[in-house]
């Protein structure tokens, strides 16, 4: 091994839910700036993974380290202190709630030495950071239940990129978007690459989309890790093929 | 931002609370012309105290609602406080006193129900229907099933003894509770809870916690109420309360505007929604209507309200996308 310190290293992960075997231990790491994507079936266990990198779910077993020191995560807001923002596949966003008050749940701001909230500078932090983004959302006021599904995955994104993460998750942050929405997405994601202090672990599947935005891919298939590579040494048919042998060993 | 202009139907259709005092000002106008003494001081004590007591429960139920929860045992909770009021003096303790151990004891019991219902997972439909029975049993067991009088003393005229004692605790409480549920984190994590779960379990809001907090809130402001009622009434009676005033609390809160699917709700709307059933029963008494109609009435009025709000809402949303 070199002697790197990894922004986040997990080492052997498994999760069982009662009788499902979810993760058969599974091993990633992330260099800071780096961007790992993961790819693979409905099912494989990939949301289980990023829900436990972000504190969400304790593993079965296995390690995880941060910034090379061992850490067990007691839940989200653990994770978070760590620098750890996920968004999640379902958004976690609240349909009743303003805008605004989605990009601040469990963050909120309030009136200094009081524990009353400030609406007023969560509503303008809030605005500054969608228009920062690009994101085009009527009125912050707007309940999330009142927009479209790319603009509330837009409103998740945004939360989780304004929170200052060191290592941010996203788990299928391209699913409801369209694609000049997906695009501006992507570019969201190369600007917080070019600053380099920002990790991510992208969930997409899109093979082209991923390898094309990040430094590396991992396939994850039946809970265990089947392909690992650098980006530009992997091909769209080289994933292909590993789905087909895999799905060919299932149908056995 | 796009503002809406605060014209009456635009103010109607966005806010629940609107359209419920606009029927409450139709209701009071319509009772002031049909009965001469509507607008008397002696009517005035009575209306307030009428609906006082499931003011203050409606504020309780409110935040439960909200949280994706009910409590169906807070009328139980209503007529126990004030026997654990009463044993805490037999005991030796000072009316005050007497005051904050029926308090601490209401909001223990909410804690009980509020544990039981997150931690085995059983809706609190449930939970709490069983708990109405068994706290109504702890009631008719310690007192006896009899009657006592409350004691004298300034402790109880603040409560409960002056003729506005009561609404005036009620009508504060309510407002406090409206800053809470609007203006603090526990207000918007209850909304959060209510709303997504899931997705506010994924923000790191500590779920159970929120529910069994107001839990413990609602059986509270059912203790203090049913120690306000006895106060006022000057006697401690073990019938007192019970299902009929958990009801017209919840109904206050729907009528006002509170959703019964969770992630909604508005504490001003139940206050005015209580104020609402409290007219409307009143007016009902000095029209001369007799008590099984007024049943009749109050419960279609209900029906129909929630009904409408169900409609209401889901035609609010396809109206403004
Ligand atoms: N909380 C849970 N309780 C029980 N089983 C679960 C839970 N979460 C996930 N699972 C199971 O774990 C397995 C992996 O699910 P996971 O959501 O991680 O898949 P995924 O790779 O994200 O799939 P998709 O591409 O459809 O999002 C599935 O069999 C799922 O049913
Ligand atoms: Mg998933």
């Amino acid at each position: 091994m070199s002697d790197t310190t990894y922004a986040l290293e997990a080492r052997n992960i498994t999760k069982r839910f009662g009788r499902v075997q979810a993760l058969h231990g599974i091993s990633l790491n992330l260099k800071p700036g780096e961007m790992l994507g993961i790819l693979g079936d409905n099912g494989a266990g990939k949301s289980t993974l990023m829900k436990i990198l972000s504190g969400f779910h304790a593993p079965s077993s296995g390690e995880l380290l941060v910034n090379g020191q061992q850490v067990a995560f007691e839940s989200v807001d653990h994770a978070r202190s760590h620098g750890i923002e996920c968004v999640y596949q379902d958004l976690a966003l609240v349909n009743t709630l303003s805008v605004y008050h989605n990009m601040f749940l469990n963050r909120e701001l309030r009136k200094p030495g009081t524990p009353f909230l400030d609406h007023k500078a969560m509503r303008e932090r809030a605005a500054a950071a969608l228009a920062d983004i690009g994101v085009n959302v009527p009125s912050v006021d707007e309940e999330v239940g009142m927009l479209s599904g790319g603009q509330r995955q837009a409103i998740a994104i945004a939360r989780a990129v304004s929170s200052n993460a060191r290592v941010l998750l996203l788990d299928e942050p391209l699913a409801a978007m369209g694609a000049r929405e997906a695009g501006m997405i992507i570019a969201l994601i190369e600007r917080l690459k070019a600053r380099g202090d920002v990790s991510l672990i992208m969930i997409a599947h899109n093979y082209a989309q991923t390898l094309d935005v990040a430094d590396k891919v991992m396939m994850v298939q039946r809970g265990t890790c089947t392909f690992e590579g650098r980006s530009a040494e992997t091909s769209v048919m080289e994933l292909l093929d590993i789905v087909k042998r895999e799905y060919r060993a299932a149908a056995q | 931002m796009n503002k809406t202009k605060a014209t009456l139907p635009t103010l109607l259709l966005r806010k629940p609370e609107a359209s419920i005092l606009l029927a409450g000002i139709v209701l009071v106008i319509v009772f002031q012309i049909l009965t001469p003494n509507f607008f008397t001081d002696a009517n005035l004590q009575t209306v307030s105290q009428f609906f006082a007591p499931w003011t203050l429960i409606a504020c309780g139920e409110i935040m439960l609602l909200i949280a994706g929860e009910v409590d169906l045992s807070v009328g139980q909770v209503f007529a126990l406080a004030p026997f654990i009021m009463h044993f805490a003096m037999l005991a030796g303790l000072p009316v005050i006193l007497g005051v904050i151990v029926a308090l601490l004891v209401s909001a223990l019991l909410g804690l009980f129900i509020g544990v039981i219902t997150v931690r085995f997972g059983v809706p609190s439909f449930i939970t709490t229907l069983g708990a109405m029975l068994l706290f109504n049993g702890l009631t008719l067991t310690i007192s006896g099933g009899f009657p006592i009088d409350t004691p004298a003393g300034a402790t109880g005229f603040v409560l409960g003894g002056w003729d506005y004692s009561e609404i005036l605790w009620a009508v504060v409480i309510a407002l406090g509770m409206h800053v809470m549920l609007r203006h603090t984190r526990w207000g918007l994590h209850t909304v959060a809870v209510g709303g997504n779960p899931t997705g506010a379990a994924e923000a790191g809001i500590h779920i159970r916690r929120i529910k069994i907090g107001n839990f413990m809130l609602c059986s509270l402001l059912g203790g203090f109420a049913g120690i306000l009622n006895a106060f006022h009434v000057t006697s401690i009676d073990p019938n007192a309360g019970g299902a009929n005033v958990m009801f017209l609390a919840i109904a206050s809160a729907v009528i006002g505007g509170t959703s019964l699917m969770g992630g909604s709700g508005t504490i001003l709307g139940g206050l005015i929604g209580a104020a609402v059933l409290g007219i409307l029963q009143d007016g009902f008494t000095l029209l001369g209507i007799n008590a099984f109609t007024f049943d009749i009435i109050t419960g279609a009025a209900i029906l129909i309200t929630m009904i409408s709000n169900v409609q209401f809402a889901a035609w609010r949303r396809r109206s403004r996308t």
